[in-house]
């Protein structure tokens, strides 16, 4: 009965999306447990985080408001250019996709499974997280949303042996893919040929294509490599840029698909913050775990970086 | 023998073991976590037959996978087959030594590992690493501290 019963489960899982209800359903009864075991990672870092002391507090807000200060100028800056871009492009006929919403949500510090780079965050379906959204942290790409349960979600890291990201590098345009290797801090450039032009130090953008990472998010630097002129193919690896193994923040981001009408390019950044409040309604008005998530949906974060 | 003895503790073992399953342990060990819920599972099922089912067994392997977020029935099949083999045991397996115990968890174990590994690579060619095996290894050497414990918590009832 048993045996015929997890057959029959198998193959439905790896034919079709049908079980999604069901585990989510069982879900809601296991994932008390994963909040459970990253209690007292949470506790310790809070009191870690209490017992501060005063000086190292101040310095430490005197570094972040430098910062943010320097962000700030450089986000009015951007906000001319991100216009002029929409102007110029308008020139070109050529369409524009923007707009995205972030989402800030915690890494649950659980280890599901040893061997693969996945990851689980405390936000979920409830704050409208669905399937291969990208997720991104303060450095760069980290990777996708693999499976979204009500309360949490898993995360593929584009190290994963599973996981392909297409990539563009940044000095002159050149699209390839980047295969996780399945080591944290490298990924493989398996498809480049021996005389492609690319150099250690080049730094990998994603490129957009595929559809599922918005294109120009910094994703990797290229190691260094020796050509092999007896293959057709060279050996090239990269460095993530994100903090794959030590960040507890990740963001979740909400690409808006619809591109934006180029004729009047006024009315388009209007229309932005609208389009993506629209498509996370309930991130303002969850319950419990509010205040990351209020924090994420702020009026700061709804400008794409 | 014990028809009084309740559910609550066998639940609340399974809960610990899963919560152990998933826990973050640090550098090495990670590789090295047992597979807890199977050894607490085969603990109550060789004790208490007429308690564990293989209905059960079914379930919390069914819980296991989401837990991991496995693909569904991975570890409920195994878990059941696994089961199985102790409840018909159950009575040599009383009788045992602790060592002699311990050889037949070692391939319980081995062969979860094994069908676990196999129905991984049918969905998609999977890489074998060495340290694949390590929790059979440390999961056997566990097996007196589980059944010790739970010996403890199962005796404790019976005043």
């Amino acid at each position: 009965m048993a045996i015929i019963a997890s057959v029959a489960l198998l193959i439905t899982e790896h034919r079709s999306h049908r079980l999604d209800s069901l585990r989510a359903t069982l879900s809601v009864l296991v994932d008390p447990l994963k909040y459970l075991v990253d209690l007292p990672t949470g506790l310790i870092a809070q009191t870690a985080d209490s017992v501060r002391s005063y000086s190292a507090l101040k310095k430490e807000n005197t570094q972040l408001r430098d910062e943010q200060f320097i962000d700030k100028t450089r986000l009015l800056k951007f906000d001319s250019l991100e216009k002029e871009n929409i102007r110029l492009r308008a020139l070109l006929e050529n369409s524009f996709k923007l707009g995205e919403q972030l989402l800030i949500a915690e890494l649950l510090s659980i280890n599901t499974a040893p061997y693969e780079n996945i990851v689980v965050v405390n936000k979920g379906t409830r704050f409208g997280v669905h399937p291969q959204q990208p997720v991104l942290d303060a450095n760069g790409v980290v990777g996708q949303v693999f499976r979204a349960l009500p309360f949490s979600s898993e995360i593929m890291l584009i190290t994963d042996p599973n996981h392909a990201i297409p990539v563009q590098v940044n000095r002159n345009g050149l699209l390839t893919i980047a295969v996780g290797s399945g080591q944290l801090n490298r990924l493989n450039l398996p498809f480049l040929p021996n005389n492609a032009d690319i150099r250690p130090g080049d730094l990998l953008i994603t490129s957009g294509l595929g559809g599922t990472f918005p294109s120009g998010y910094p994703v990797a630097v290229v190691d260094d490599f020796t050509p092999m002129t007896n293959k057709p193919f060279v050996n090239i690896t990269a460095t993530p840029k994100a903090m794959l193994d030590r960040n507890r923040e990740l963001l979740i981001v909400w690409s808006d698909s619809s591109p934006v009408s180029l004729t009047t390019p006024s009315t388009s950044s209007e229309k932005k913050p609208g389009a993506s409040e629209g498509e996370q309604p309930e991130t303002a008005a969850g319950s419990g775990l509010t205040r990351k998530a209020s924090a994420g949906a702020g009026p700061g974060t709804d400008r794409d970086e | 023998m014990n028809s009084y003895f309740g559910f609550g503790r066998i639940i609340v073992t399974v809960i610990m073991a899963m919560c152990l399953r998933i826990a973050p342990w640090p550098g090495f060990l990670t590789g090295m976590n047992p597979d807890w819920v199977l050894l607490v599972l085969i603990y109550w099922s060789i004790a208490v037959p007429e308690r564990v089912g293989i209905f059960h067994a079914w379930t919390i392997g069914l819980l296991v996978d989401v837990l991991t977020g496995r693909v569904f029935g991975q570890y409920a099949l195994a878990y059941s087959l696994v089961i199985y083999a102790c409840l018909m045991l159950h009575k040599r397996l009383r009788q045992f030594p602790l060592p002699q115990q311990g050889l037949f968890i070692f391939f319980c174990l081995l062969f979860t590992q094994i069908l676990l590994f196999w129905l991984k690579n049918i969905q998609h060619p999977a890489q074998l690493h060495s340290s694949f095996w390590l929790p059979i290894v440390t999961g056997t050497f566990c097996w007196p501290l589980i059944y010790t414990a739970l010996r403890r918590v199962r005796l404790s009832r019976r005043t």
